[in-house]
């Protein structure tokens, strides 16, 4: 436990990629299995379940600390973990900590009941960076600079091997990875992952620049809608004696629990890609009413029901069992219209096939572009070229996405908070209103959008302007107008001003305009998804 | 008569109305008592400035000999009467030449404790429990999340750094008054005899300590050095505001040291993208915090500069009579560290 704590440690201080992945291989080499395994799945945010629950944490210290001083702690310091690992009172320091994988191991087997008691008597024995590590390893939450894909490539780089080697292997493995990190070190067989149902990078698209939309050749592009739901991936082997279906969302997380309507029909071998929306037959639902799908542990029938959910199939990685990704777009297209439209298997009312569009010019593509903007459930173009392979990543030059325009508003500052993480003290997250009469009413928040120096503006602003404290939370004086663009807005009941705002972030800070000439609700209301 | 009738706050600082002074004024006054030489507690141009001798001379250090038209060195526990005020000036464990200010009328007391904190500090005399009716106490990091570890686990930390890279120069942004001088000071302790380099804006206040014959071992101007090369593997100490300066950009492979109180919160730590974060302070953590409330043991706490909140809460909560003492040009947690660098 030591040598992870320190690692995180290292990780948290240490600025660039280089340096980091430089420590994450020192760590490696110097780490027995299994424990590097482990540290490896926590910094690559591969655990698959809590071993604590933050309400558990934070029961902990309140039955420890008193809970007005926790509660200005916290806000000072702007993150449980951290707070906690400062605040616990206990300290008996332990000659040695048990290993992490020793750790971990009492935590997947202990009983419920008995999760807190052992995290209580872990952190008695720990420093508090130590406490620090744990906590954020039992609650999922380390964010120290290294992403997944970075973390993959670190990986590579220390076995030598080539990174797509590690992307194919990496869904169909598990922590703590020893055979995988036996192969990087050429100690061991490459881990066989042909039984297993796995994950396949998905690949991305980058924004369209107006060049590219000048440069239009109809020939070479296919042209979609950008749906506006979820972008899945569709894993099902149904041909094994253990037949296999899951759904992944685009990062790879595996959210079939969410989604049985939608599996209980699919059978085959076969990798689709697509987009997860709520379809009442042919009629594509709006996001919000996916939203009521999304994160549900368990739906209800009902909720089934009112909400069923479908995916529009734009692409297909494997079918029949037959890998094909080494073929042009045009080609998987063929084959994923053939076997949607043509075989019993494919033939499924829950799978829909991406319409295609077309364009004759770059002036036609954009009058398209316009038109199907005008559609709410569409967000927008999708173009991809017709040459293109299925590659994981975001390959340049294959596949471009032409969102709609966002649209803005100006609305006022009413509220502020400190934020988290890297903004702990600075006043980063913004409630803003907009003008019903002469009375302003909250209708979004929004912490993104700014840069640095603006957020230190803004942060200034705020301790300069505030008039009043409702807990953590800033009252400032309504003067301060905000350009908040978003990407949709729908009703909600959850908002006195009965209206929520999708994605909303701060567009541009209007030091220059009056408060009283910011947008009114009404204008707002205009805009709702129909 | 409650020093609450006598004692009140305007928009310069602490006022004593019978005495006709204030204390840490923030722009020119008449008559100003002076707890120690931080800037947001010295500032020049006041007509009669009544303080101790070192804190006088770090102010003609940082303002130049006419930094007051008069100046008066006050020796410790000596009694001055202001009209019918008797005021006495006692350690404050700051930093060199930091004071406590007792201030007694109408058969109350009240001490005005300044920045203050409870570790051993060899470049000044300890803290001295006064007892008082009216006790006004800094809050700085008045939150139980603050426990400053011992100062020599902190060196120890850049000395291992030290060793693991030893090609590094070790650049530690370390407050030019008080602060420099104490991990000076610590790494000598620890048997660190090599050279310290020091930034421009740090030599004068060190040769001023050395003048207060403080022995801070061979100090080296980086302006001196011809060769910035040859610092790969030093330590050099500069104010928090060089380390990301264009200033840092000549020496060689720096890594960041940041020294401050502050550095026990990672997220403070990483905004200022130090590398190595020491934790060392010139005030009390909360424990000191509230050992001295109970040592003390005042009818009533006045609290300012810092964490109010947490502290008037905790004081209440202990028995004490307890407030916020709304100082105008001492809200340190507005302004950020930049314009408070000291702590």
């Amino acid at each position: 436990m030591e040598a992870f704590s320190e690692l995180l440690e290292q990780l948290y201080f240490t600025s660039g990629n280089n340096a980091k992945a430089a420590l994450i291989k020192d760590y490696l080499a110097s780490t027995p299995d299994p424990d590097r395994g482990w540290a490896v799945a926590a910094i690559a945010g591969a655990l698959k379940f809590d071993f604590f629950k933050r309400n558990t944490v934070k029961k902990l210290i309140t039955e420890r600390v008193d809970g007005e001083l926790f509660a200005m702690s916290y806000d000072y310091v702007g993150e449980v973990s951290e707070t906690v690992a400062h605040l616990w009172p206990d300290y008996e320091p332990s000659v040695k900590l048990p290993a992490l994988s020793e750790i971990i191991d009492d935590f997947m087997g202990v009983s419920r009941n008995k999760v807190s008691g052992t995290l209580a008597n872990y952190l008695s024995i720990m420093t508090p960076a130590q406490r620090w590590a744990l906590l954020k390893l039992g609650t999922r939450g380390l964010r120290i600079g290294v992403s997944a894909r970075s973390i993959k490539q670190i990986l590579a780089d220390y076995g030598n091997k080539d990174i797509s080697d590690i992307e194919t292997l990496w869904h169909g493995v598990k922590p703590p990875y020893t055979n995988l990190l036996l192969w990087l070190e050429d100690k061991g067989p490459k881990p066989d992952i042909s039984d297993v149902l796995t994950f396949h990078p998905v690949m991305l698209s980058h924004p369209i620049e107006e060049k590219h939309i000048d440069d239009f050749c109809p020939h070479l592009w296919q042209i979609e809608n950008k749906y506006d739901g979820i972008r899945v991936q569709l894993a099902c082997n149904t041909q094994k004696a253990e037949s296999q279906k899951a759904l992944f969302s685009r990062t790879g997380d595996d959210i079939s629990h969410a989604f049985p309507d939608l599996l209980e029909a699919i059978s085959g071998n076969l990798v689709l890609d697509g987009e997860l929306l709520v379809m009442h037959k042919e009629s594509i639902d709006t996001f919000n009413a996916l939203q009521q799908r999304l994160n549900k542990k368990k739906p209800s029938n009902a909720l089934m029901k009112t909400f069923p959910a479908g995916m529009i199939v734009y692409d297909a990685l494997v079918i029949e069992g037959i890998d094909l990704t080494s073929l042009p777009l045009a080609e998987r297209r063929k084959k994923l219209q053939d076997y949607l439209t043509q075989t019993e298997k494919g033939i499924n009312p829950r799978l829909h096939l991406s319409t295609t569009l077309f364009a004759a010019s770059a002036d036609e593509l954009r009058a398209l572009h316009q038109k199907v903007c005008q559609n709410r459930a569409v967000e927008g173009l999708m173009l991809k070229r017709l040459d293109s392979y299925y590659v994981p990543g975001r390959p340049k030059g294959k596949w471009y996405k032409w969102k709609r325009d966002a649209f803005t508003v100006d609305a006022v500052m009413m509220y502020a908070q400190r934020g988290h993480g890297k903004r702990s003290s600075f006043y980063s997250d913004y409630t803003f209103g907009a003008w019903q009469d002469d009375t302003l009413l909250p209708i979004g928040k929004a912490y993104s959008g700014f840069t640095d120096d603006e957020l230190k503006k803004l942060d200034n602003w705020v301790r300069r302007n505030a008039i009043g404290r409702f807990g953590p939370v800033r009252e400032v004086k309504k003067e301060l107008v905000l350009e908040v663009a978003f990407d949709a807005v729908h009703t909600s009941s959850r908002h006195k001003s009965g209206v929520a705002l999708r994605f909303p972030r701060i567009h541009r800070i209007r030091w220059d305009k009056p408060a009283s000439e910011a947008d009114t609700l009404e204008t707002i209301v205009s805009l709702i998804d129909t | 008569m409650h020093p609450s009738q006598w004692m009140k706050i305007d928009n310069i600082g602490l006022y004593c109305k019978p005495g006709d002074f204030y204390i840490d004024p923030m722009s020119p006054v008449q008559t100003a008592l002076v707890t120690h030489g931080h800037a947001d507690h010295a500032r020049e141009g006041h007509k009669h400035v009544f303080a101790s001798h070192e804190t006088l001379a770090i102010m003609r250090t940082r303002y130049g000999e006419e930094m007051a038209d008069e100046q008066q060195g006050v020796a410790m526990q000596t009694p001055l009467t202001f009209n019918d005020v008797v005021v006495t000036f006692y350690p404050a464990g700051h930093i060199l030449g930091s004071t406590q200010i007792l201030i007694e009328y109408a058969g109350y007391s009240v001490v005005v404790s300044g920045d203050y904190k409870r570790r051993h500090d060899p470049t000044c005399p300890p803290f001295e429990v006064i007892p008082c009716d009216v006790f006004i106490t800094e809050a700085t990091f008045a939150l139980p999340v603050f426990r400053h570890p011992p100062i020599g686990d902190e060196i120890a930390k850049l000395l291992h750094s030290l060793a693991v890279f030893p090609s590094r120069c070790h650049l530690v942004g370390a407050y030019a008054l008080g602060k420099c001088q104490r991990v000076i000071l610590a790494l000598r302790e620890a048997g660190y005899d090599a050279p310290i380099y020091l930034h421009g804006a740090q030599i004068k206040l060190c040769q001023l300590y050395q003048q207060f014959d403080i022995a801070l071992g061979e100090l080296i101007p980086v302006s001196e050095v011809v060769d910035k090369q040859t610092l790969a593997g030093e330590i050099v100490i500069a104010p928090p505001s060089a380390l990301a300066d264009r200033w840092s950009r000549s020496l060689p492979n720096v890594r960041t040291v940041m020294v401050s109180g502050w550095m026990q919160i990672r997220a403070r730590a990483k905004q200022r993208n130090a590398e190595l974060p020491l934790i060392i302070s010139d005030h009390c953590d909360w424990p000191e915090l509230l050992q001295t409330i109970e040592e003390v043991n005042p009818t009533e706490v006045w609290v300012t500069h810092g964490r109010e909140d947490a502290l008037i809460y905790q004081a209440r909560k202990m028995g004490y009579r307890a407030r916020a003492l709304s100082m105008v040009g001492y809200d340190e947690d507005e302004q950020g560290e930049s314009f408070h660098g000291s702590v």
